[in-house]
């Protein structure tokens, strides 16, 4: 290596380490005896990233000609026409109907997607964020109790316990006709489960609206609290002042809406369930199985972040006599956050790709749904590159919010 | 904005985490002179607790009572029973087992030489600290002699615990030096086992199944896929703007997609992307092929992490010794990186060994798609078995993970990763 040859290499990343190979300080590039080129370590390194990117785009481009050969020979078109031809299949659940284009199917794909890893995550988040609490518990039969659901769940493949839960649980529930009534609460049956829900009347959209609309206040009010605190150190009381302002208007939106929201209760009639949500088993076996899942994991980090914490820092929180509320909630428990946020954004995306395996139980998500559309003779790299596509959009926005959670919760330089 | 900053937003949550604690082994019930005392500090030290510990203790005990009588009286396990071959080894042909039994021998010498190794080094080992350790796996072998309906598989099972038990000595005499070359060794034992599997005559991979196709997915997944890992790990990190946006992109794209996507792609594409008229690979290369895929990518951001632990002086003292490049990296900074993955490497083969459930979607019959398979045989066709075949695979998996994730929580302990 003769760092005298050297320029200054543009690494395209500021504040990403350069790699070992970065010769030592050079000169300005201006020396006017430059070593000949094939000794120059600028143009060197510019030859080397030549080959690799040839090589690289030499073997992407040599697949990209097989593929192309052997569809060409199979008659497969590489065009994305198919996207607007009727689709020709029935989706359970949903009013998706055979004549309408196959692009509509798999937005209904992405649709359910959403729709059971958004509920999965919130719930998979309450029940970890339980266990994982209850995992550092001074009782020794709750400690117990949550380390073996933990150790059990978490080593299992998540596939298997979707299939348990779709073809040992709910469809071996009782028929329609024999469903259990659990406390007029839930209807339980091994054609659809039935849940409590809300009902919505009339004005139920206004409602949605004056909710959002209280949140927004609630929360404008308690930035005003915490700013008044930060300024003048009077007691913000922020939850309190932010929740009983949602309230208000929450409970002044129903009156004046006359009820636009009442609470719905499942219950079984004759050979139909009436009333609350109902869920088709792949739904609820899906769910389930991905929530006890993913709270296994989430429980692991809960307690991991916990216990992450510098023990000086609870010390401390004690001699200055903080109650155990206050500890927790102003000491431990904000650091914690900060330390659990990247692991769990990483189990919200194992959910949402997870959630893929709906496929093995006929949950019309998108895997299920790009399946069916490529046994319906439609081209299958097209249809596979749509479904990548589709989750490489969901798993980067992800990312790019809790990137944004992370970076608000990192902590100032100091 | 450029390629790679496009690409960095997505990666926040792959950046190497830092290092949980691990779980609280130590923190046991708190130690009391008598069993009353035990219970007063353990369960009811208030009142709100007291009522805890009776809620979960009924409840538990319901579970516990329930599962007991579901494994002891109302399981059906004849089809297990009837099966177990099925369940182990799928179509492998029976004239063959003898194969097996082979495999199975060279995987004990080698396990038993490299447990004796390793107590060499570390001056002795507690045999009844290892049977604990080993008490899942134990668990399943009696789970499976019992349901084997001959006397052989017992004689052979003893039998190969006497080869382990050659190989422990062996391993003991070894001279100090095979210490350092222990990963040469198993792999020796894989490649041994899988040999006498295939070689002369023998069994390809095309007709393995059950447990036999799911640890060969997994370990040929991982041991395949551990360089490419590596490579990608150190593109990432390279001074090369165009290495590095390249590695980026293809770590990110296969991080972003489910696992079934790529094994779907696999199994319907492998074939499209070779040359024409060349023969399209079979079921077990092509889902084998997706796993790699899909490995390199997460043994990369595994690896990355530790190179990212290695001390910059490392480097910067072997560029003051005037090593090369290439020099510093396989010399001076990949040995240490390697060292402080490992444990992380050991998560990495459990989470495979976990995803290798999901080859059943193209009808790969791994150990999870004979428990369904199995359940529309004539003899037990809609009589709602998934329960009982399902139980019995998450058996099997649950043992082998938690082992394995025990050993790596071990493993942690005395490479001290995290501590230095």
């Amino acid at each position: 290596m003769s760092p005298e040859t050297s320029r200054p290499v543009a690494t395209g990343a500021p504040g990403r380490g350069t790699g070992a190979q970065r010769p030592g300080a050079g000169g300005a590039g201006a020396r006017p005896d430059r070593p000949p080129p094939w000794r120059d370590v600028g143009v060197l390194r510019a030859v080397a990233q030549m080959v690799f990117l040839v090589a690289v785009g030499a073997l992407l481009w040599w697949l990209w000609s097989n593929l192309r050969t052997n569809l060409a020979s199979s008659g497969i078109t590489t065009s994305f026409n198919y996207l607007d031809r009727p689709g020709g299949f029935d989706i359970r659940g949903s009013d998706y109907r055979p004549s309408q284009a196959i692009r509509a199917a798999i937005a209904v794909g992405l649709v359910n997607t959403i729709r059971v890893s958004a509920v999965g995550i919130c719930l998979a988040l309450l029940i970890g964020t339980l266990v994982g609490i209850a995992r550092l518990s001074p009782n020794w039969l709750l400690r117990r109790s949550a380390a073996l659901y933990v150790e059990t769940l978490r080593n299992i493949p998540v596939l298997v316990i979707i299939i348990f839960m779709y073809s040992a649980v709910l469809l071996r529930l009782p028929a329609i006709t024999e469903a259990i009534e659990l406390l007029g609460l839930g209807v339980f049956s091994n054609r659809s489960v039935g849940l409590p829900w809300v009902e919505t009347a009339g004005d139920a959209a206004a409602y949605l609206g004056v909710l959002v609309a209280g949140l927004f206040t609630a929360i404008a009010v308690a930035a005003v609290r915490s700013r008044r605190f930060d300024r003048t150190g009077t007691p913000h009381h922020r939850l309190l002042w932010g929740c009983g302002i949602f309230l208000a208007v929450a409970a002044a939106g129903f009156l004046a809406l006359g009820g636009p929201v009442r609470p719905s209760f499942p219950a079984l009639e004759g050979r139909l369930i009436i009333g609350g949500v109902q869920l088709a088993p792949a739904f609820a076996a899906l769910l389930t199985a991905l929530t006890l899942y993913t709270a296994s994991h989430i429980a692991e980090i809960v307690r991991g972040s916990i216990q992450a914490v510098p023990k000086g820092q609870t010390e401390a929180a004690n001699a200055i006599a903080l109650s155990s509320f206050q500890r927790l909630r102003y000491v431990v428990l904000p650091q914690a956050f900060r330390i659990a946020v990247p692991p769990l954004s990483n189990q919200f995306l194992n959910l949402i790709k997870n959630s893929s395996l709906a496929a093995f139980i006929g949950f019309p998500e998108m895997v299920t749904i790009t399946n069916t559309i490529i046994s319906n003779g439609n081209p299958a790299p097209q249809s596979i590159a749509v479904l990548m596509a589709a989750y490489l959009v969901l798993a980067l926005s992800i990312s790019l919010v809790t990137n944004l959670v992370n970076r608000s919760l990192a902590l100032e330089a100091r | 904005m450029r390629a790679s900053d496009d690409l960095r937003l997505g990666t926040t949550s792959t950046a190497p985490q830092e290092p949980l604690p691990p779980p609280p082994e130590e923190q046991t019930a708190v130690r009391a002179g008598s069993p009353g005392e035990w219970l007063r500090v353990n369960l009811f030290p208030t009142p709100v607790n007291g009522l805890l510990s009776v809620v979960m203790g009924s409840v538990l005990a319901y579970v516990v009572y329930r599962f007991v009588r579901y494994v002891f009286v109302t399981g059906r396990w004849e089809i297990v029973r009837v099966n177990l071959r099925v369940f182990l080894l799928g179509r492998f042909p029976p004239d063959e087992l003898a194969r097996v039994w082979g495999a199975i021998f060279i995987a004990a010498l080698v396990a038993g030489m490299v447990a004796g190794v390793s107590s060499h080094r570390r001056g002795g080992g507690d045999l009844r600290a290892s049977v604990r350790r080993a008490a899942p796996l134990l668990l399943v072998l009696v789970v499976l002699l019992t349901f084997s309906r001959t006397w052989l598989p017992a004689l052979l099972t003893v039998a190969s615990f006497g080869v382990a038990g050659i190989g422990h000595l062996l391993g003991k005499v070894a001279p100090p030096k095979l210490s350092r070359r222990l990963p040469l060794l198993a792999l020796a034992g894989v490649l041994g086992a899988y040999v006498v599997l295939t070689a002369f005559g023998g069994v390809g991979w095309a007709l393995w199944g059950g447990l036999l196709l799911t640890l060969f997915l997994a370990l040929g997944g991982i041991v395949i896929s551990f360089p490419f890992g590596v490579l990608l790990a150190l593109g990432r990190r390279s001074s090369f703007p165009a290495i590095r946006v390249v590695c980026v992109a293809y770590i990110e794209l296969i991080r972003g997609v489910p696992l079934i996507t790529l094994i779907f792609m696999a199994f319907l594409m492998v074939g499209f992307f070779l040359p024409p008229r060349f023969p399209t690979p079979d079921l077990t290369t092509r889902v084998l092929i997706a796993l790699i895929l899909f490995t390199a990518a997460y043994v990369a951001e595994v690896v990355r992490g530790g190179l990212q632990s290695v001390p910059r002086g490392q480097i910067e003292a072997a560029q003051a010794i005037g090593l090369s490049p290439l020099k510093q990296t396989y010399k001076i900074v990949l040995p240490q990186a390697l060292r402080n993955v490992i444990p992380a490497l050991v998560g990495q083969f459990i989470s495979l060994f976990k995803d290798t459930s999901l080859v059943a979607f193209v009808g790969a019959l791994d150990l999870l798609n004979v428990a369904q398979v199995v359940t529309s045989q004539g003899a037990f066709l809609a009589q709602g078995l998934a329960a009982e075949t399902l139980s019995f695979v998450s058996l099997i998996y649950w043992a082998c993970c938690y082992s394995m994730s025990r050993a790596s929580q071990r493993l942690e302990k005395r490479l001290g990763v995290g501590e230095r």
